[in-house]
């Protein structure tokens, strides 16, 4: 179950994850392992389903791209990689890095990818988060006439 | 009727091939890059989006750009390539409840928990054009506060907490999907939503006046608008789990609308509901007004006759690609079709002239 909260949470972090920078860390991490495909990159959308009122009956409110691949590595582990938009590198990455969190370079490539990524898209949402709180509304109450 | 005719490939080539010398423009003035109107004019492609049906900033851009600016064009080009796009699944139903607050604004709370948070808004500017702007590009120092961590809770639930508010149900019941069967009527109000977050935005917008003017009685209070991003979670079946595998700006309203109770409702706020891609205000506001109009057959009360309650009027004259699509093909060549209204009419003008001669000619006959 840990093992499953933890996969799915890294690959929640790749598919939101900005494409470029994803790739700019991939890069420098430097690693090149050896896979055949499974699924090749492919492009596609999901359907986004919303709630009446946000809490009723779902409703279909528009399709979103995304793109998926899957691929296996020759020591065995199976990677799966499915991204937000259209960028097949990225879930090229994305499955590689799947791939390689399942093996005994997990923690290498944890500190060299997905801790760096986690902090700087957190950084990115709290900006955001205290931009929004800037804009909050103090309310003050005008007193009038004698008391 | 419809007969093949050939001609007139070379005037299209060389109609598109100026077409793509106008869209440039004045070669001196710098080419637009698609990021540019991505990031620039994220509006317009907010719009392209929600009515394209299809969430992708980068392509809406791209859109936008070879449309000229033409946002129905545009919005086409979207709804074209998505039915090029396999459909991988669908996601699990976002939850708002959870979502990253940009704005956050309820007209009937002023002290709603989460607070008023006005966000990047046009709200009280004073709609003065901004000369500056054409001038130097300069941002001001945008100032921070203390960041919220905890999610915000939706205003409707205190008021549903004491019962005074239609409450919505949950359910897991699979919606019905437009751009898979052919809209049948009578629409359920998941359809109709689906019709609505995709419909063209000055339509639902004036749909949603006339509400407000009185074609169909339902004052309206913004109980809640609330524009930031959610994530979305789909089942991955090779997984056997969900994962979040995006993450999508939304804007999503609540009206709360008083009901004075019908024969099978309580007196109590009801509700109407907008949620559409991007930060789309007037569109999200328009969508629940309308939405509320449309549900006087489920809460049980009258028809009034107004535009906005008849689901047959609404829903299949919302779509603006549908519309535009039926509209714009009386411009191609319907040469042969009007061939036979001239005849028709030239043969109707003879027959009335002769019938015309023989009655002067028997008038002249009483007459002697």
């Amino acid at each position: 179950m840990t093992a499953e909260n933890n996969r799915r949470t890294w690959m929640s972090l790749l598919a939101k994850a900005p494409a470029e920078r994803l790739k700019a860390l991939w890069q420098a991490y430097g690693a090149d392992p050896a896979f055949h495909w499974l699924r090749t990159p492919e492009i596609g959308a999901t359907m986004v389903r919303g709630r009446l009122g946000g809490t009723g009956a779902p409703f279909n409110l528009g399709e979103m791209t995304l793109t998926r691949c899957a691929l296996q590595l020759e020591s065995g582990e199976v990677g799966h990689g499915y991204v937000q938009g259209r960028d097949k590198q990225q879930a090229e990455v994305a499955a590689l890095v799947d791939a390689l969190m399942q093996g005994p370079a997990a923690e290498a490539v944890e500190t060299a990818i997905l801790t760096p990524l986690a902090a700087e898209m957190m950084a990115a949402k709290t900006t955001r988060a205290q931009k929004a709180a800037a804009t909050k509304v103090d309310f003050f109450t005008m007193v009038r006439g004698e008391d | 009727m419809y007969v093949a005719v050939k001609g007139g490939e070379r005037a299209i080539d060389n109609a598109h091939a100026w077409l793509a010398e106008e869209r440039r423009g004045d070669l001196n003035v710098a080419e637009l890059s698609v990021a540019q109107i991505r990031e620039q004019l994220a509006l317009a492609v907010n719009r392209v989006m929600a009515e394209g049906s299809l969430y992708d900033p980068d392509l809406a851009a791209l859109a936008i750009k070879q449309a000229r600016g033409d946002m129905i064009e545009a919005i086409f080009l979207i709804r074209a390539y998505r039915t090029t796009l396999p459909r991988f699944g669908v996601s699990l139903p976002v939850k708002t409840e959870d979502m990253a607050c940009d704005r956050r604004v309820s007209a009937t709370f002023k002290d709603a928990p989460g607070g008023q948070i006005l966000g990047p808004t046009f709200d009280y500017t004073h709609r003065l054009l901004d000369f500056a702007l054409a001038a130097e590009g300069e941002t001001p120092v945008v100032e921070r506060g203390e960041a919220r961590t905890e999610p915000t809770p939706h205003i409707t639930e205190f008021l549903n907490k004491e019962g005074l508010i239609q409450t919505e149900v949950a359910s897991e019941e699979t919606p019905g999907d437009l751009t898979r069967e052919p809209l049948e009527l009578p629409a359920n109000r998941p359809l109709r939503l689906q019709a609505l977050t995709r419909g063209d935005e000055g339509f639902v917008l004036s749909m949603a006046y006339s509400t407000q003017r009185g074609y169909a009685r339902n004052h309206a209070f913004v109980g809640e608008l609330r524009i930031g991003k959610v994530a979305v979670e789909m089942e991955i079946p090779e997984l056997g789990f969900a994962i979040e595998i995006g993450e999508i700006e939304l804007t999503e309203c609540e009206t709360v609308n008083q009901f004075q109770g019908s024969k099978t409702e309580p007196p109590q706020f009801t509700r109407g509901y907008g949620l559409v891609f991007g930060q789309s205000e007037r569109k999200s506001i328009s969508m629940a007004l309308v939405d509320r109009a449309l549900r006087w057959k489920e809460l049980g009360e009258d028809n009034l006759g107004a535009p906005a309650q008849d689901e047959e009027f609404v829903l299949y004259h919302s779509d603006n690609i549908q519309a535009t699509g039926f509209l714009e093909h009386i411009k191609l060549p319907h040469y042969v079709d009007f061939q036979s209204e001239l005849e028709l009419i030239r043969k109707l003008r003879r027959e009335a002239a002769e019938n015309l001669a023989a009655g002067e000619t028997s008038v002249q006959e009483a007459a002697e």
